[in-house]
């Protein structure tokens, strides 16, 4: 056991985990911030992405110890009191959820797709989604609320 | 799914980890991990140590110039598909690392922990005996055609790593690859370049082990053009077959990514 510290969501955290503890179970288990899911644990839904000094990544695919000294976000960090980020909003307006299980992943990479890319077009949001499944095959409306989110943001909302 | 319990340390520089791999054989190197971290937790991989190399910035770096293309080890699937020399120097090269995994996975996967890994789904692979690329390690340079010897197995030592890789640029080159529509891997990808009379054809997703087709390359350095390998079909018997596809449609495939590989080099 070692103490793996990192900031997560604007915050300092410190808590002792085996080396092998992967990402996600230190966020959802030790750090109780369940809002990161667990879908496939096999790195091809994207249900855990979470963001790594600024980068979305798989938290099922990588071990806490790696993430040492790092700036983590997860979907509990988007809002800010009790403000919905845009990408939440979008989602709420668009009805871009049904189950909801694969939404906080959906959002993460959202939120890193449209910082990456200012000009999102339909066929460019289906590409960058590759890595996120949903069962409810609710994906015309996660591409719409996607859409919706760039222009809003592109006016200037973070 | 955990994996076996290991000790992790993190190597500050390249010398660091020579040192840490070379005094424990069990030690395994973590670059990315977008592999090996999944088949530690399906527990196919025991390792007892992880040195992770992530973080040693002298393996993080593209050089181009008009004759080759010097790829870090270390430097991640995202930032060669977005590097504007490798676009401008190798567009194909640019093209293959944009079409591994996806965006999360890009954003941590490594070249070098991709070729030394050498899944026989991985994109890497293709484009590194595609283009006859040079393996450069901590002791010697490995010409592509010599360091992929089968399934998940090269010609690396024990304790010996890759520092970088270099690829020639090409006159022409493209690679087209029939992906599995959740992970992403090849089902099927071929590379294709071509040099002057100088033709390569490298397959990965197919076999056990990425190859070169040697009657394709016959026919395209006669006459470079998609008919050319139509009716050239790999032999079956020594493909993949597996629950993504048999082995006789994987033959099919190989055929029909090589066509439009060709197609597009000629655009």
């Amino acid at each position: 056991m070692a103490v793996v510290s990192m900031t997560v969501n604007g915050k300092p955290v410190s808590a002792e985990a085996e080396d092998r503890t992967l990402l996600v179970y230190f966020l959802r288990e030790q750090l109780r911030l369940t809002g990161t899911h667990i879908g496939c644990d096999t790195s091809q839904c994207g249900a855990c992405v979470v963001h790594v000094n600024g980068k979305a990544v798989k938290s099922c695919s990588m071990f806490a110890a790696q993430v040492e000294g790092a700036n983590v976000v997860t979907i509990e960090g988007l809002a800010k009191d009790g403000v919905l980020h845009p990408v939440q909003e979008a989602f709420r307006d668009n009805h871009g959820l049904q189950c909801g299980f694969c939404t906080p992943g959906m959002i993460m990479t959202a939120v890193d797709m449209i910082r990456r890319k200012p000009k999102l077009d339909r066929e460019t949001i289906r590409h960058e989604l590759e890595g996120n499944i949903c069962r409810c095959t609710g994906y015309h409306n996660i591409v719409s609320a996607i859409e919706d989110a760039s222009k809003r943001m592109s006016g200037g909302a973070r | 799914m955990i994996p076996y319990p290991f000790k992790y340390v993190r190597a500050k520089s390249l010398a660091e980890a020579e040192q840490l791999i070379g005094r424990s054989p069990e030690a395994k190197l973590l670059a990315g991990g977008q592999t090996l971290i999944a088949a530690m937790k399906l527990r196919l991989a025991n390792p007892s140590e992880l040195i992770d190399i992530a973080g040693i910035k002298e393996l993080a770096f593209i050089r181009a110039d008009s004759k080759q293309v010097v790829i870090g080890a270390g430097t991640k699937h995202a930032d060669v598909a977005g590097s504007a020399e490798v676009q401008r120097a190798i567009p194909a090269l640019a093209s293959l690392a944009g079409m591994i995994g996806d965006p999360a996975v890009r954003h941590m996967g490594t070249i070098g922990g991709s070729v030394a890994n050498n899944d026989p789904a991985a994109d890497y692979p293709a484009a590194v005996l595609g283009l006859g690329a040079t393996i450069v390690t901590t002791r010697r340079s490995i010409p592509a055609d010599s360091f992929f010897t089968g399934m998940f197995s090269t010609a690396l030592d024990d304790g010996e790593i890759v520092k970088e890789i270099s690829f020639p640029v090409a006159e022409r080159a493209a690679y087209k690859k029939f992906p599995n529509p959740a992970s992403r891997y090849a089902l099927v990808g071929a590379f294709v370049s071509k040099t002057g009379a100088n033709v390569r054809v490298a397959v990965t997703g197919a076999a056990p082990c990425v190859f070169r087709v040697p009657q394709m390359e016959a026919a395209l350095s006669r006459s470079f053009a998609p008919d050319s390998v139509a009716s050239i079909k790999v032999d079956q018997a020594s493909l993949n077959s597996d629950i993504h596809g048999s082995a006789e449609y994987r033959a099919h495939l190989v055929t029909v990514m090589a066509k439009r590989a060709v197609a597009e080099c000629q655009q």
